[in-house]
Parts: structure tokens; sequence; C-alpha cells
């Protein structure tokens, strides 16, 4: 038991990046424990996925070609019996959405422990050390896993993706999938968000988060817009509210932008919120807390109330 | 009649997560007890204000919560009980007492044995829990337990047809998957399905009455064993930043005039 088995994550056709985190990931851990890294490629076209895949580190390619589009319960069974075959130490898979639809089952029905969103990970060979954060990344810890074994969700962007061209064997696995324990099925997809304004094309953005509290006070971030000629978004819980449309979501479900100029106000920086803002050439942060994770990321920041500092800096420019 | 709607027996899980003040200390593996405050997890209240629109529909005779927390997190299971829960169980056991992560295999167990116990025909708990955040719990347990799932579910006709529960998938960048999953089945839902309602004087009132059932790890016929887990948390510590965040201090005219300057020497607004 001293091989890694990583899960690429792929949708409608395109393989995602964390699959080569997930590579780098898994190279890491192999070293360590001296075995093989077998990447797993599920569903979708398999083929064109492990050639893409095929990069420095990687052992071996499993091909598992059923269906085109994810289904968890072909997923698990999938993995199930790939780890039977190759009895891995360390199972990885994505911190995605479609990853947290497979991978609790998976540890359940193998009976592993599991830790998911790590975003570092050491073993010394016997016991595995995850990196992970709390209280929407306020802090970091340290978890110890006693287990010979376990499953760890990584989350993306904190690996390099593997690179170069790897000489894995690509084999492709008979799985055998029961169907009758398939319970669920894809009818369709849809894109969200259009509409009106496209955040994504904004050169300044003011973006407003749950530090507003209510909605009649979203007006003094409008009039700050409009008195910098800037485009309005926000965090999540802004759109949960219906206090703005989607189409103004920054986010891991919302879109990714990349402005001259983001002012992030009475947002705390949650990972899946900078994972729509990151790429921003100037952050901006008002925040009362001095110790939200989008002082991480900002530029320049003020900690201060966006009550006092938001009608302060329209008045700069009226 | 055509259609043939069933009713149904829904559990909600409910986590009283703990909350940071921004200023904090951490002692040892956890935060300074005088930092931490205590609410209802965000996920968790919208999937309870499902259930309760779910049987406002007609579709359900019973929304049942089930939590695992000690006796402190009673006021926020009255909370549920006040939006309109019907009753409440709450698990706990000296054997929970000491552990500081209760790692969701635990958490399955405890679980598994109250679905058992329960047979609800739809389990609806959160997304993740906004402390520990582990996202797991729901799609754990639903393969313990041997029902259907879906992660991540930001819609949810009221209708369940045949069995048959037809959900939104909010998955990354804007896109929805459109996912029919038979029932018995458990959902972790996203916030933005609905909008919770605030509890009223009269269901805050009625709540305190309603039935909140405490179970040990006996009562549940779980093995003590079975709750140990497997992950230690041996650190925290405060994130360690590559920021070099130019901080401008003093008054809201100060900064705000500070970042007037950055912005017209960035060309906004001119
Ligand atoms: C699967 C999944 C997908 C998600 N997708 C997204 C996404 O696409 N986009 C997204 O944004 N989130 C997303 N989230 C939610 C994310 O985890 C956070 O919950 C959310 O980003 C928090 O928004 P916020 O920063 O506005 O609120 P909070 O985290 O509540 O932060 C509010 C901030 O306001 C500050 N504040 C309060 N009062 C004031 C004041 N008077 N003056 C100045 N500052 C003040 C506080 O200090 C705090 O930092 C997703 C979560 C999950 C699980
Ligand atoms: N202690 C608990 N008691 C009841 N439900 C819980 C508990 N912990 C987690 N859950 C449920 O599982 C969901 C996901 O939690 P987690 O996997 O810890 O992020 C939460 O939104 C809750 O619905």
């Amino acid at each position: 038991m001293t091989d890694v088995l990583a899960v690429a994550d792929h949708r409608r056709g395109e393989l995602r990046d964390v699959s080569y985190e997930l590579v780098t990931a898994g190279r890491e851990l192999a070293d360590v424990t001296g075995g093989d890294l077998h990447l797993a490629i599920i569903s979708g076209p398999v083929d064109d996925f492990a050639e893409k895949a095929n990069r420095e580190g990687v052992d071996a390619i499993h091909t598992v070609s059923h269906g085109e589009e994810f289904n968890h319960d072909i997923y698990t069974q999938a993995i199930a019996q790939l780890y039977d075959a190759i009895a891995p130490q360390y199972v990885l898979a994505p911190n995605s959405v479609n990853g947290l639809d497979y991978a609790p089952a998976v540890a359940d029905e193998l009976d592993l422990p599991i830790v998911t969103d790590a975003v570092g990970l050491e073993t010394d060979g016997q016991t595995l050390i995850a990196n992970r954060e709390m209280y929407g990344g306020k802090v970091e810890t340290t978890v110890e896993v006693d287990a010979e074994s376990a499953l760890v969700t990584i989350r993306s962007a904190e690996w390099p993706t593997a690179e170069g061209t790897g000489d894995a064997s690509i084999e492709a696995l008979d799985a055998d999938i029961d169907k009758d324990a398939i319970g669920s099925s894809v009818t369709g997809f849809e894109e969200v968000g259009g509409g009106d304004v496209d955040i994504s094309e904004a050169d300044v953005l003011v973006s407003i988060g749950r530090g507003i509290e209510e909605e009649e006070n979203l007006d003094i971030i409008r009039d700050l817009a409009d008195a910098l000629d800037a485009t309005l978004s926000s965090s999540r819980p802004i759109v949960d509210n219906g206090w703005l449309p989607k189409n103004r979501q920054v986010g891991q479900s919302g879109k990714v932008v990349t402005p001259d100029v983001y002012i992030a106000i009475g947002i705390s920086g949650a990972v899946q919120h900078v994972a729509g803002m990151k790429g921003s050439e100037t952050i901006v942060a008002i925040n009362t807390d001095p110790n939200a994770p989008i002082m991480d990321i900002a530029d320049y920041a003020i900690h201060d109330d966006l009550f006092d500092v938001v009608p302060a800096l329209t008045e700069q420019f009226q | 009649m055509a259609t043939h709607k069933t009713m149904m027996k829904i559990l909600v899980t409910v986590k009283e997560v703990a909350t940071v003040e921004d200023e904090f200390e951490i002692e040892g593996t956890a935060i300074a007890d005088q930092y931490l405050g205590a609410d209802l997890n965000e996920w968790d209240d919208y999937a309870v204000e499902e259930a309760v629109q779910l049987q406002e529909a007609g579709l359900a005779d019973e929304v049942v919560t089930v939590t695992i927390g000690p006796e402190d997190c009673e006021q926020t299971i009255r909370q549920a009980l006040a939006k309109g829960a019907d009753r409440a169980i709450r698990i706990w056991d000296d054997a929970l007492e000491g552990v500081d992560l209760l790692d969701v295999g635990a958490k399955t167990e405890l679980l598994k044995a109250v679905v058992e116990a329960e047979e609800p025909d739809l389990v609806l708990s959160g997304v993740q829990s906004g402390d520990d955040s582990f996202g797991a719990t729901g799609v754990s347990l639903a393969s313990a337990v041997d029902f259907q799932w879906g992660a991540v579910v930001n819609g949810l006709e009221h209708d369940l047809e045949d069995g048959v529960a037809s959900v939104r998938r909010e998955l990354e960048g804007g896109v929805e998957e459109l996912t029919d999953i038979d029932l018995p089945a458990v959902l972790t839902i996203q916030t933005g399905i609905n909008e919770p309602r605030y509890a009223s004087l009269r269901g805050i009132r009625q709540a305190q009455r309603k039935d909140l059932d405490v179970q040990t790890l006996a009562d549940l016929g779980v093995d003590a064993g079975a709750v140990e887990g497997d992950l230690e948390l041996t650190e925290m510590y405060e994130p360690e930043t590559e920021s070099d965040v130019t901080v401008w201090e003093g008054g809201a005219d100060d900064t705000a005039g500070q970042l007037a300057e950055l912005l017209r020497e960035k060309g906004v607004a001119q």
C-alpha cells in the first residue's frame, strides 16, 4: 500500500485545471511513499483526456468510458473497483462541486477517513498531515490522519499544475457498473447569470458584501459606483437575498472578473469569492475586520466602517 | 386524479456553528472561548426553510430536525422549531465531550442511526458547516443509509411526483445541472434556494412546547468506538500571508482621500 490514486475532474467535455494540480499533489505524496501515481479518468471523452493528462509524474492512467456526463454512482463504483485493484494508500479528489458529490460516498463505501478542502499535504509514509482552513479562512489548522489509508479532496489553485509530457501507461478499465444502483440522471444544463451587464467586462468594480446589512443601504454603494463611473458587483449573500441579480455575483459560482481596480466593501474574502476576483490588477478592501481573509490578497486596505468611508469617498468625486 | 402525491417525512440535519469575533486569540488547538459565539448554520437555515415550505405545500406531513451537539445548542435548535419544524432530536453523549473535531465518519454513524429509526423519505442537510466546512456529511450519510443523493442543490421542484426529486445542482461558473434523483434521498442545500423566514413571536412561543428528544449513543445503539474518528486536530494558527497590503490609517475622511488619490492615479472617474 504505497500507491496514490488521483481522480481527474472534467465537465462538459473539458478537463478542469485542478486535474493537473491533483497530479502535482499526488506526485509529491507518491515520492515519499515510494509508490506509483495513478490517475483515474471517468466518463466523457476519456482517451482525449488521457492524452492531455499524461503529464510528467503520472505513472499510470486508468480510463473508465461510461457515459458523457458526470454521474456520482458511476464515479463511486469505478473508484471502488480501482481502489480494490490498486490498493492505494491515498486517494485524491478535487474539492469541486462534483468532487463533493462523490468523494464522501467513496470514503463511506471504502471505510476511509475523509479530509476535505486540503490546502497542504504531507506524509512521512505513515501519517498523513493535512492543512485546512476553518471559520471561513480566519484560521488554518493541521489535521493528522490516524489511518493506514485516506481520501483527501484538495482545494483548487493551491498546487501548481503538472507540466511536461509524461510516459504513463494508459489502460482502459472495463468497470463493472451496476446500473440498478444508479438513482439519478442529468437531464440538462443551464447557464445562469446572463442579462444586461457583464461584470467581467468592467474596468472598475465596486463590489459589496454582507457588511452592507440591509437592502436600503445599497444606495450608498450605488452612489459610489455612479460617482466613479464603475460597475456594481457583489458577493454571494447579496444575490442570495435577492438584492442584486445573479449576473452581479463574483466568485466560484458566479463570474470570474479581472478588472483594473476591484473595490471589495464589507466582503470577508471567502475562498469561493476570491476564486472569482484574485486576478484583479489592484484590489482595495474596506472592512472593519483587520483579520478578514480579503486582507491577504488586497493591495490597499482601509480598516474602518464602510458607512463612514463610502460616503466620504463618494464625496471626493462629486 | 392523475397525480398521486405521497405524504413525506423530512429529516433536516441542523448544526449549531461557532462564530468568531474580528479580534480573537488561539489557545492550543482552539479559539479562546470568549471570542466565540454560536449560530444556526447558514446552510441549514435554508434547509429548514425548504422542508417547511414542502410541508406547507402539502407534500410533507412531518419535519424533524436532528443535531449532534451539547445542551448549549438547544437555543439554536429551538430556532429551527420556531421556523416551523415539528420536533427535534439532539444527540449527545459523554463519549463526545472531549472530541475537538468530530469527523465526517463519526457524524455519519450517529446520523445514520437516526435515519434508520425515523425512516424519512427525504433528508435535507446543508452544503457545508460554516465553522469546520467539511462539506461532506450529507453525501456520506446518503451512502451509509443507502439513499440517493444530490450535492449543492439550489433548486428543488415542489412536486416530487412518482418518488423523484427534480433538482438543480449549482456547479462552478454559473452553470446549473438539472438532475432527477430517486427518493429516498439526501440533498445538500445551497444558500439562495429560498428566502429563510424569520421566526414569528408565535412560532417562538410554540417552539418552547415542541418535543426535543435527547438521545445518547446507547439510545441509538451506536458503539463508542464508532465515533472516535481518525482525524486529530493538532495545530491551529493564523494563516501565514504573503500579503504586502498598504493599510491607510486615519479617520474616514483621510482614508477616503488617500483612496481617492489612488483611484485618480489609476485613471478612474476622469
Ligand atoms: C459551493 C459554494 C459556492 C460559493 N460560491 C460563492 C460565490 O460565487 N461568490 C461568493 O461571494 N461567495 C460564494 N460562496 C459563499 C462564501 O463561502 C461566503 O459565504 C461568502 O462569500 C461571504 O460573503 P461576504 O464576504 O459578503 O459575507 P461575510 O463573510 O459575512 O463577510 C462580511 C464582511 O463584512 C465586514 N463588515 C461588516 N460590517 C462592516 C462595516 N460596517 N464596514 C466594513 N466592513 C464590515 C465583516 O468584517 C466581514 O468581513 C460559496 C459557498 C459555497 C459553499
Ligand atoms: N453536528 C452536527 N449536527 C447535525 N448536523 C450536522 C452536524 N455537522 C454537520 N451537519 C450537517 O451536515 C452539513 C454539512 O456539514 P459538514 O460536512 O460538517 O460541512 C451541515 O450543513 C449540517 O446539515
